[in-house]
């Protein structure tokens, strides 16, 4: 129709609109695939070697205490044991240094099947409230644990901070008491932001039913290291965190005398307390996992890659053959 | 004026108008009644009636939102998916204390997805509307306050005059009131309607035809009543009182808009229908829309993904209520930090079923990563960006017309590579449509010298054995370049120097020469057209043939060079000298595709009357009279076979001198037939030119090619390789039919032909008995016969690797595409590897494209380019239209336009199957990359208790399909070659992987989400085994929540973009760029969404910084992690690449081994060997469907 003024609608000439930009066309030739088996293979399996001798350097010392900590008059009752308040819980425990230790060494307690990673659980805190001074009725996530009978804001509200975890540690050595530093063991960026320096607890653990440790409402929260780690919540039923660290190197074939004072509650659910003393290397604490998977996988490519090699030498394609296409083994339909 | 009115014998008692039916008297009862209620008051806006009546304006919007609704209508549309409106509803929930996450992750990247289609939809909008602008503000003159002046379209109302000048579109359905002819007609070109290029003649009433100036109109008043506005482009009801007469109106007066006036100086009409109610915009429906087989697929894969994420929800919703339960039992805790004496319904023990329910719905939420969010948009997006590299594709631009290919629409880009059977028409498809006057036989002798193409085929085929002397005299002179025709002559390829120059008058039988060329100057509506500047004559044609026929008369000395509405002037050369005939035309009976010829009846110079006939050998030689003597009636049978045998189209010529007196009869019963007002008035007209068009004296023949388009043969031997059956579908005879065949390579040396007919003896006998039942079951039954002997020949031969064509006519078609023989036809034609059906009806086309399309569940491509093929191409799966001379209606049909059929070898084999290729892994990707994803959270449900914490923080989710793994995945889809387009054209072999969807089969699909399954495990297990409980630093701290979630979300993103990378073998810059650019991406996420207030990042909150990245334990995790992953991957594609390889493995493997990009020759001799064994497979393999 209007032909006249004929500007030509050619598409252009550019490598990007033919389709025809330079590229890498790798290919899975057997020399592909067996170079980066055996790639895999040779890095993998001096990595796996090397973690797995970083976590054979760890000296770790794990000791079950739920259970030895019930006096025998109550080992058929140990809610009502640990449910008593008037109840002395001091307990006894030996610990015997496997090998020399070497400072820092880290103080755990570990719990199993509890889980911080319930969504009831988690949910129920107030960043703000934990933070902000003047939000300490920033409470809506944190029912039940949001306001006392009273209806007086809890400051730290919710569930997380309502059941610290209140057993406490003394350690000593040869009658010499092992000094446990307490500080430094949370997160920085916890300490620095998210929880305040002027916010102080208030109506904390006031109500009838108590859930775990108390707080001292002279220390703002950002210095409640204990509070802090235990609201950074654990990620898995079976966790460790940290209460503290020993500054101090402890010698082999020493025997350490821990004294705990049982008060947190796990008979209810059935779960275990565990208290852990642990050096760590570049790679961490005590897992042999991550080593032994490392070896696995290096050492199944090397199968994989050993048995490639025989079966090109033993069964090689015969070239040209149609009937190794997969449309002419399977019947068309 | 030139003519007097005593002499003015009107165009409309020259043509017999059968296109236009006048409606009968029954339905012009029905006018005021319902639906024929519309009243138009000409030239008086002011009437207080018709202000009342408030019809439309002219004003026409084609665009589907206007700035009002199209908000609320096109988020509508968006939540007619079954995906997206589980994504809203997700979101809804998610304000309620019900979420998993926080409901602005949620809602974001719904929003992303619904804001990229509501722009996707909002700019294809803004393209219609900017058509819609420039045709509402076109100007027409209309007539106001008592002169024309110019308007705008949209100005435009019900009842005004305007005037149209020629070449100018109608703006709206109009009445013709007069026209620059004196008697009121007027030619109009309707080819946006209907996509014929012929021009329709219109035709006023005698009472307003005589209103030709502007000053006329000044006192002109009239009303119509007539129809409501209705779709029908065939019928109009309607009457038009005028000086208080009524007349009852027909198509004939009828301007439609968007058709254009032409040959006309102007035209006078009143504004009937405006804007949406005129038939043009009534007819515009929406075509009807595809979907392609994948995608139909894809979405019961959406619910396989739907029935696993419920069904895992109710199993952690079983957990969840069981646990719940446990934790109060009979007054003593369990878990008592939850504490369950107080506490809502979403966690409580005393109500452990509702609890189990509320959290079976946040369940769905959480795992509502399974359903790719992205996907449907994604896709959407990818298509969009194919199709432009379809239409950027250099390859497939025709320079001569200006045309490159067009996807019109991207719903289709895969279904390209999966088709089965294409089903060609073949005039203007395979052929160019433009036809060349090349031989003719006149009195018993051929003349034309020169060679068409099915003639080389032909002689090839021969292996230039007998050579072809019997049809174009002496061969040896083909290609004479001393040819006294310029070879510039559009129509006409005609050198013989013994008529040529005048010469014909020295040939003994110069009589029927000159009667010959006088009939093919004479006997036709083609309308000569005078350049102005140039003087060059040239004509309008109803058809291509026709034009060539008026050129070859004027080349030989017949030039016709004006029609008047009587008579027909020519430009005869006598002995050299020109002289002007004229002839008086009396009758025109025109041309149908029932009655195959057209007739003129003229008087002559010597008040001769003569009948000038051409027409189809089949109806034309029983028409040739009996009693006087057809000297030479069979040597002109034995040309025209052997014409039609050389692939040309024939016409027979004869003409007949009429008596005075039988001519008088005629003509009145001829008038009396036309002017009737019955049902079966077409048949009384057709009966009484019937009368007049017997006893024929023969002239001769003329034979005219259509030349074959350049590459057909190769592009068809190229498809056929790719292992794609063609059918064609033609209008053409047989013989014409099969030649063609064999030239453009459909039907080859060797291949055995099925040929089904009815002309057999004992048909055309009962063809005289005229007993229609009989003639019907005789077919029905002869046709079964030959359709069971073709499949017997096919099972015997069925070891052996002979090829089989079958060829069937229009009217064993008719028999064959009943119920009862359909399936046996199907049979035998699925069997055969080409088809041609000869002397089809465009109802025909569309039929056997159904049948083929149902009968074999299998991917069909029709091809067409005129308006005939409309049918077809919309029936079919794919309609590819051929932008050619034949109008734009098949384009505007199609899914797919491009110039030349030879593109289409391109369209398929290479863009198709790249499309294909890329739709389908990317599907297959996106589900093992959200299930590989989803699946994780699953795991980590299963360690907390099934309680509905999600393991990550929520944004990192909602960036999941968004920005992490998005745009890989589109790269893929974009761009991705398994092979280059050069190895594509020359595999041909590898388009099967297409046909057969092995790349989209159920047992990759599952594979593919096995796969996910399986990564999604690895992560996780590896991941929570790692980290148990140990401190992961040097430090003593200990991996939390946060610190998993980060480990664990860092793999997946690694695992499945590497995945990514290496399932595809391509790698330009921008794989490499979004592949890699995505992982880092994730990093940078991290970082900058980590030092956000925390009251935003929450668990991120310098979580990388401070607490991954510094240590070797995360990045050793992720390093074993994604190796890990993607072991299972690796190790299946090594098995299989060497030991089951896919045929693109194959191709790959040459290409890489034996340096393919070196040049053709160096293709081993082996690769040869295979693939013609290939090919013959594949034959064996077609023929055990």
């Amino acid at each position: 129709m209007d032909q006249k003024n004929k500007t030509s609608k050619k598409p252009k000439n550019s490598k990007f609109s033919q389709q025809e930009l330079p590229a890498w066309k790798p290919i899975l030739t057997p020399g592909w695939v067996i170079t980066s088996f055996i790639t895999i293979g040779v890095l993998f399996i001096p990595t796996g070697l090397l973690a797995l001798s970083a976590s054979d350097n760890v000296v770790e010392i794990v000791d079950r205490y739920d259970e030895g900590c019930i006096p025998d008059s109550y080992s058929q009752k140990a809610e009502s044991y640990i449910q008593n308040p008037n109840q002395n819980k001091t307990c006894v425990r030996t610990l015997r240094v496997p090998k020399k230790m070497v400072a820092p060494i880290f103080v755990y307690y570990q719990l199993e099947k509890f889980y911080q990673n319930h969504r009831r659980f988690v949910k129920s805190k107030s960043d703000k409230q934990l933070r902000d001074a003047d939000a300490q009725d920033d409470t809506h996530n944190c029912f039940p644990e949001d306001y006392t009978a009273d209806n007086k804001p809890i400051v730290p509200c919710g569930l997380i901070a309502w059941s610290l975890f209140n057993d406490t540690y003394k350690l000593s050595a040869r009658g010499k008491a092992i000094n446990i530093d307490k500080k430094g063991i949370a997160w920085k960026s916890d300490m620095e932001a998210k929880f305040g320096s002027n916010v102080y607890p208030k109506n904390f653990q006031k109500g009838t039913l108590i859930g775990g440790g108390k707080l001292d409402e002279r220390i703002p929260l950002s210095e409640q290291e204990d509070l802090i780690v235990w609201m950074r919540t654990a990620a898995l039923p079976t966790f460790r965190k940290l209460y503290g660290k020993i500054n101090t190197d402890l010698e082999s074939h020493e025997t350490i005398t821990a004294e705990v004072e049982n008060n947190y509650n796990t008979y209810k659910f059935g779960g275990r307390k565990k208290l852990v003393l642990s050096t760590t290397t570049w790679i961490g604490g005590k897992n042999d996992f991550l080593g032994i998977a490392y070896i696995s996988v290096g050492g199944l490519c090397l199968f994989i890659a050993i048995n490639f090699i025989l079966l090109y030498v033993f069964r090689p394609r015969r070239l040209g053959d149609p009937s190794y296409l997969s449309w002419n083994r399977q019947p068309i339909v | 004026m030139p003519f007097g009115r005593h002499e003015r014998i009107r165009f409309s008692k020259i043509y017999s108008l059968s296109c236009f039916r006048p409606s009968t008297k029954d339905e012009h009862g029905q006018i005021g009644q319902k639906g024929y209620s519309r009243v138009v008051y000409c030239n008086d806006p002011e009437n207080p009636e018709a202000l009342q009546l408030r019809y439309r304006g002219n004003y026409v919007s084609t665009t589907k939102y206007t700035a009002v609704n199209f908000i609320p209508k096109s988020l509508f549309e968006q939540f007619r998916r079954v995906a997206n409106i589980y994504f809203l509803v997700v979101a809804c929930v998610s304000f309620s204390p019900l979420a998993p996450f926080r409901a602005s992750s949620i809602l974001f990247p719904l929003l992303v997805v619904i804001g990229a289609t509501m722009a996707k939809e909002g700019v294809e909008d803004w393209r219609r509307r900017k058509q819609d602008i420039k045709a509402n503000n076109r100007k027409i003159h209309v007539y106001r306050d008592h002169s024309f002046s110019q308007s705008k379209w949209k100005d435009l109302r019900v009842g005004d005059l305007v005037k149209v000048y020629k070449d100018e579109y109608f703006p709206s359905d109009l009445l013709l009131l007069s026209s620059s002819y004196p008697d009121g007609i007027c030619y109009v070109e309707t080819m946006n309607l209907d996509g014929e290029t012929n021009l329709k003649l219109k035709h006023a009433f005698d009472f307003t035809s005589s209103l030709h100036d502007d000053s006329s109109f000044h006192h002109f008043k009239a009303v119509v009543k007539c129809e409501d506005p209705n779709e029908d482009l065939y019928s109009f009801v309607g009457s038009l009182s005028y000086n208080g007469e009524q007349h009852p109106l027909s198509l004939q007066q009828i301007l439609l808009r968007d058709s254009k006036l032409r040959n006309t100086e102007y035209i006078y009409g009143v504004v009937i229908f405006t804007g949406h109610d005129t038939k043009v915009m009534q007819n515009a429906t929406d075509p009807p829309s595809k979907r392609s087989k994948i995608e139909k697929r894809m979405d019961k894969i959406i619910y396989i993904l739907f029935t696993t994420l419920i069904s895992i929800s109710f199993i952690g919703s079983i957990f969840f209520g069981i646990r719940t339960n446990r934790d109060l039992n009979h007054g003593s805790y369990g878990r008592w930090y939850l504490e369950p004496t107080r506490t809502t319904a979403l966690y409580d023990p005393n109500r452990p079923i509702l609890a189990a329910f509320l959290h079976f719905l946040t369940g769905l939420m959480l795992y509502g990563y399974l359903i790719p969010i992205s996907l449907y948009v994604s896709i959407e997006m990818v298509k969009v960006l194919q199709s432009i590299f379809i239409n950027q594709d250099q390859d497939m631009y025709h320079e001569e017309t200006n045309r490159p290919a067009r996807a019109r629409t991207s719903n289709l880009n895969e279904e390209l590579g999966q088709v089965d059977t294409i089903l060609s028409d073949k005039t203007g498809t395979l052929t160019c449509n433009s036809m060349e006057f090349v031989k003719c036989s006149i009195g018993g002798v051929p003349y034309g010298r020169g060679m068409t193409e099915v003639e080389k085929a032909l002689a090839k085929r021969k292996n230039l054995g007998q050579g072809d002397a019997n049809v174009g005299d002496d061969s040896g002179r083909y290609g004479d370049p001393s040819g006294s025709v310029g070879k510039g002559i559009k129509g006409f390829n005609f050198r013989d120097e013994r008529i040529m120059g005048g010469e014909w008058v020295n040939e003994s039988h110069s009589d029927v020469i000159q009667k010959f060329f006088r009939v093919l100057a004479i006997c036709h509506t083609a309308i000569p057209d005078v350049n102005k500047e140039t003087g060059v004559l040239s004509y309008e044609a109803e058809s291509p043939d026709e034009a060539a026929f008026v050129i070859a008369a004027r080349e030989l000395g017949f030039e016709f060079f004006q029609r008047t509405q009587t008579s027909i002037c020519l430009h005869e050369i006598v002995n050299g000298q020109k002289v002007d005939r004229s002839y008086e035309l009396l009758n025109m009976i025109e041309f149908s595709s029932a009655r195959k010829r057209m007739s003129v009846i003229i008087r002559n110079a010597e008040n001769q009357l003569l009948l000038l006939c051409k027409g189809a050998d089949s109806v034309m030689f029983e028409r040739i009279s009996k009693e006087s003597k057809q000297p030479f009636e069979e040597e002109t049978k034995n040309h025209i076979n052997k014409y039609a045998e050389a692939g040309l189209r024939t016409l027979v010529v004869a003409y007949r001198v009429l008596e005075e007196e039988e001519y008088k009869e005629w003509e009145r019963e001829f008038l009396k037939a036309k002017t009737s007002v019955s049902v079966d008035r077409d048949d009384l007209v057709d009966a009484a030119a019937e009368k007049i068009e017997r006893n024929l004296i023969l002239l001769g023949a003329t034979a005219v090619e259509d030349k074959l388009q350049k590459g057909v043969p190769e592009c068809i031997q190229k498809l056929a390789n790719a292992g794609i059956k063609m059918w064609v579908l033609t209008g053409d005879k047989m013989e014409t039919a099969i030649n063609i065949g064999f030239a453009c390579s459909l039907l080859v040396q060797g291949m055995k032909q099925i040929v089904i007919t009815l002309d057999s003896h004992d048909i055309t006998a009962l063809e005289k008995l005229n007993d229609r039942d009989a003639i019907a079951k005789a077919s029905r039954e002869s046709i079964r016969k030959q359709l069971m002997e073709g499949r017997s020949q096919l099972d015997l031969a069925k070891s052996s690797s002979v090829l089989f064509g079958l060829i069937i006519d229009g009217r064993s078609l008719t028999f064959a595409l009943e119920k009862g023989l359909e399936s046996l036809f199907l049979d035998v034609a699925v069997d055969c590897s080409s088809v041609i059906c000869c002397r089809s009806s465009p109802k025909q086309k569309a039929l056997v494209t159904k049948m083929v399309k149902e009968g074999t569940r299998k991917t069909t491509l029709a091809i067409g380019d005129g308006a005939n093929d409309v049918g077809m191409l919309q029936e079919a799966d794919i309609g590819v239209g051929i932008s050619g001379a034949e109008g734009m209606q098949a384009v505007m049909a199609s899914d797919f336009a491009i110039a030349q059929f030879r593109y289409l070898e391109r369209l398929l084999l290479v863009h198709g199957h790249w499309c294909y290729r890329r739709i389908a892994m990317m599907i297959c990707y996106f589900f093992y990359k959200n299930i590989a994803f989803g699946f994780t959270l699953f795991w980590f449900e299963a360690h907390a208790s099934f309680s509905g914490q999600p393991a990550y923080n929520d944004w990192y989710m909602s960036f999941y399909n968004v920005f992490f793994t998005s745009l890989p995945v589109i790269a893929l889809g974009v761009f991705d070659q398994d092979v280059s387009a050069r190895l594509c054209l020359k595999y041909p072999m590898l388009y099967q992987e297409g046909v057969q969807n092995i790349l989209f089969n159920w047992p990759r699909i599952l594979g593919w989400m096995f796969n996910g399954l399986l990564s999604s495990m690895i992560i996780f297990f590896i991941c929570k085994n790692s980290t148990i409980h140990q401190a992961f630093r040097s430090d003593g701290h200990v991996v939390d929540y946060e610190i998993l979630g980060v480990i664990m979300y860092t793999c997946v993103i690694w695992a499945v973009n590497c995945q990514m990378a290496l399932s595809i073998n391509y790698f330009t810059w921008i794989q490499h760029f979004f592949i890699w650019g995505s992982i880092f991406f994730w990093y940078i996420f991290l970082i900058i969404y980590g030092y956000i207030n925390p009251e935003w990042s929450t668990t991120a909150y310098r979580v990388f910084i401070d607490a991954c990245a510094p240590t070797p334990f995360y990045w050793m995790t992720t390093l074993l992690v994604v190796v890990a992953t993607l072991l299972p991957y690796f190790l299946y594609r090594s098995f299989q690449t060497r030991f089951q390889p896919m045929y693109h493995d194959e191709i790959q493997r040459r290409r890489s081994e034996g340096g393919e990009s070196g040049g053709e020759s160096e293709v081993p001799d082996r690769v040869k060997e295979r693939i013609d064994l290939l090919g013959e497979r594949m034959k064996h393999s077609h023929r055990e469907m």
